[in-house]
């Protein structure tokens, strides 16, 4: 202890420290990051070939060769398979155009297809996987827990009954309503065009089973109350009462004073 | 004296008669049945809107009474443990907790909130199609000024009794509205701090806001709109209903059915009929679906949070304004000599100036009109709104300029669903903000001019009939088709305020007001349509017309 103490105003004490404090956080980040990397998902060499293919027909254009990024597209070295399967498996890659946000449409290739580019992709550098059927499986998990997790971390741009909402020019976070548990899952860990990501050191793998578990419930028991008026809240009643409402009302004011002739 | 007499002589055959007799003898309600039931009531449909907010008024009173013997207005901390699955064990108020028993477990519970709701929404929206119509039909004016204020305090009593309710249910909607009532009440300068804290016992949200509004809720603001009411109408039975102008109808009568039998069974049935359309309503479509929002906690806020329609217009001017303008800041630190005072602007403008500018209007209104006009005499009947065009522009200008704000409130679901962005939506809504009314007024005006020049023109010539007729000389005209007399009284019976200009006071002065009001008058009530004289009548009639040939065509065609 003491041969430290005299050597604390060594000339390469400050060095020394700082390669301590370095390798001290640099430890920890990776072991922290640890729990957000991807489970081991094996892919075949041949689908990470014919992926490739696909890759440079496709998605080239904008990705660039190599999926290096151009100024039309980001880099996806490092997205991740889960990336690929969201955005592709939902139908919003590829694009149909350039806009604020790349938009849901009918999938451009079937599953296998959307395999082989997620095996490409997962190939150049680690991401977040493909969840497996374990993590999505809800049969034990908690909805009423997944409400807390979703009003807290999810409600201020999808809405508190999922029915999504606005962001800046043009932007927007789009209702859940019909959404796979799978690509609920992926949005999560991948944080798909605006939306943060949720490692899962911020939300643990069973908070996102839970807030699966409360999408699908609210999603299977419907609207309590009669028609739903889209879930949008005040602005859909306030339309409905003075349009039709008011409408039916201000016919049987002119039915009641109508003169019968 | 008479009535005395008849006590005596009048001896009832059937029972109901016994009855009736007995108690009228002692209380005696057939004087007042007498006056009451031979009351006349016009009869037009524009007429009935403060009708369907009476009702609907008398709905909530039944609804929300049901609903008090299940709700607990508390603040207390709770673990909900009702039959709705995704809420099971999440901790919550009893308020809420006990709102969503009523929801789910309670019998009739959910129909009971949401005929309460529905009729809330129905009640105000009433309320200001009613006021409206008022309005635009200048049946505010003498005598029945006093009545248009009553009617504005029970305008701003519905929209409190609202805001209370929306507030009660302790769910995350309502709780982020309380939460922006209570930044507005911040902004407050130096003592808007203490006010809150006032209210809320504390700290936002403290435990004592949910009971305090419930009292309010249930108490004070029905009691005093249910004096509101009374008052009302019983200066509506003082002052005798309006009526459109027509033939047979003058300032100085009532042209309609009496009370008893028609209205009283007219008006009654259609209670009924605004029961059964809030039932229909509530039966098949959800309101506050308060189980999607969950319970309050001041940290979450979900996109799409709005209030009810009635109070979405200050919303929506909150939303409209910039915190910074030209690189200003609308919030300052002002150093006092007790400390630091923040001067919010940016809340309190928004908040308070376009609710001050048209409430003060909405109130002073009648008085206005009546100094710009110089038209002190009593109004028993109505305008044509296009016969008052300086009046319905003003009109439409509030309206626009309330409906830009209302529209502003909802900016994000505007976004959404017509593929927008919400920063252009915000843009474009402040630039209407200021121009919206100016368009508003005179594209009003402009149009009511147009349909008084239309009905003059029809007056003097009568009705286009589409039948061309070709004259032996090749000459092809349309015959026009007089009107018959009843048709045309509605069109030229009217009365046209042309401009007044500043005049002198008794000592020859003109003071600064009436210049004021000289230039308004002329700026108001330049651009007008006369209505038709006897004279021009005559003239356009009579043979030397050029439509002379096509009028004998025509008194030819009309003789056969």
């Amino acid at each position: 202890m003491k041969a430290l103490s005299q050597r604390r105003r060594h000339p390469l004490a400050a060095v020394a420290l700082l390669l301590i404090g370095l390798l001290f956080t640099g430890g920890v980040y990776a072991l922290a990051s640890s729990t957000n990397e991807a489970k081991a998902q094996t892919f075949s060499a041949d689908q990470v070939d014919e992926g490739e293919k696909l890759f440079v027909a496709n998605c080239a254009t904008c990705h660039g060769m190599g999926a290096v990024g151009s100024e039309n597209g980001p880099s996806l070295v490092g997205v991740g398979a889960a990336s690929v399967d969201f955005q592709v498996g939902t139908g919003r890659m590829p694009m149909q155009m350039q806009g604020p946000q790349a938009q849901v449409k009918p999938p451009q290739f079937d599953d296998e297809q959307t395999m082989q580019m997620a095996a490409y992709v997962a190939s150049l550098g680690a991401g977040p996987a493909i969840p497996g059927e374990d993590m999505l499986d809800t049969s034990d998990a908690d909805p009423a827990n997944g409400g807390v997790v979703f009003r807290v971390n999810c409600a201020m741009c999808h809405n508190a009954a999922a029915a999504g909402g606005a962001l800046t020019r043009g932007k927007y976070a789009p209702a859940l309503s019909g959404s796979t548990a799978k690509h609920t899952y992926e949005a999560m860990v991948t944080g798909p065009q605006n939306m943060p990501v949720f490692s899962d050191a911020n939300i643990t793998p069973e908070d996102k089973r839970d807030v699966i578990a409360f999408l699908e419930t609210i999603d299977e028991q419907g609207s309590p109350g009669g028609a739903d008026l889209g879930s949008l809240g005040p602005v859909s009643e306030g339309l409905f009462i003075w349009v039709a409402g008011l409408g039916v009302i201000i016919a049987f004011t002119v039915w009641l004073t109508a003169r019968s002739s | 004296m008479s009535s005395t007499t008849t006590q005596s002589t009048y001896q009832p055959k059937t029972n109901v008669g016994k009855i009736t007799n007995y108690v009228d003898s002692r209380v005696g309600g057939s004087g007042i049945v007498k006056e009451f039931g031979r009351k006349i009531f016009p009869d037009h449909w524009t007429f009935m809107f403060g009708e369907v907010a009476l009702y609907s008024f008398v709905i909530l009173l039944l609804s929300g009474t049901f609903l008090t013997f299940f709700f607990d207005p508390s603040m207390a901390e709770t673990h909900y443990e009702g039959s709705y699955i995704p809420l099971r064990g999440v901790e919550m108020s009893e308020a809420y907790a006990t709102a969503l028993n009523i929801s789910f477990d309670v019998r009739g519970g959910l129909f009971m909130r949401q005929v309460h709701h529905w009729s809330a929404l129905l009640f105000v929206a009433a309320v200001s199609v009613h006021m409206l119509r008022v309005f635009f039909t200048g049946a505010f004016r003498r005598p029945r000024e006093l009545n248009w204020v009553v009617g504005c305090v029970l305008l701003i009593l519905a929209m409190a009794a609202g805001f209370t309710g929306y507030s009660l249910p302790d769910d995350l909607l309502s709780g982020n509205g309380l939460r922006i009532i209570d930044g507005v009440i911040k902004a407050v300068p130096v003592v808007g701090t203490y006010i809150s804290f006032f209210l809320f016992g504390g700290e936002f949200p403290g435990t004592v806001v949910i009971p305090r509004l419930y009292v309010l809720h249930i108490l004070l603001i029905p009691a005093i709109i249910l004096l509101m009411i009374v008052i009302h109408l019983f200066m509506v039975v003082t002052h005798k209903h309006t009526q459109f102008p027509g033939p047979g109808r003058t300032n100085d009568n009532v042209v309609g059915f009496p009370v008893g039998p028609v209205y009283a069974a007219k008006a009654g049935g259609f209670f009924f009929i605004v029961f059964g359309i809030i039932a229909a309503i509530s039966a098949a479509f959800t309101i506050n679906p308060i189980w999607n929002y969950g319970p309050y906690d001041p940290s979450p806020v979900s996109a799409g949070t709005q209030p009810d329609w009635y109070i979405g217009w200050v919303d929506g001017a909150l939303r409209l304004m910039p915190g910074w303008i030209a690189g200003i800041p609308l919030e300052w630190n002002i150093p006092m000599p007790w400390g630091v005072n923040t001067l919010s602007l940016n809340v309190l403008l928004p908040a308070l100036v376009p609710a001050g500018i048209v409430f003060t209007l909405m109130f002073a209104w009648p008085w206005i009109e009546s100094w710009l006009t110089k038209d002190k005499r009593e109004h028993h009947l109505l305008d044509r709104p296009r016969n008052a065009p300086f009046r319905t522009a003003v009109g439409v200008s509030g309206v626009v300029f309330y409906c830009v704000m209302w529209a502003a409130a909802s900016s994000d679901l505007i976004a959404t669903h017509f593929f927008v962005s919400l920063n252009d939506v915000t843009y474009w809504l402040r630039v209407l903000f200021f121009v919206g009314p100016i368009i508003g007024f005179m594209v009003a005006q402009r149009i009511a001019l147009a349909l008084q020049r239309k009905d003059r023109e029809i007056a003097l010539h009568g009705r286009e009939t589409g039948r061309i007729v070709r004259l032996p000389h090749g000459e092809f005209i349309e015959v026009h088709e007089p009107l018959d007399e009843y048709k045309r009284y509605n069109l030229v019976n009217y009365e046209s305020h042309s401009v007044l200009p500043a005049e002198a006071d008794v000592n020859g002065h003109v003071t600064r007001t009436e210049k004021a009001r000289g230039r308004l008058s002329r700026f108001f009530f330049e651009d007008r349509v006369a209505p038709v004289t006897p004279a021009e009548l005559e003239a356009a009639h009579s043979h030397g017309h050029h439509d002379a040939i096509a009028e004998q065509h025509d008194k030819a065609a009309v003789s056969k």
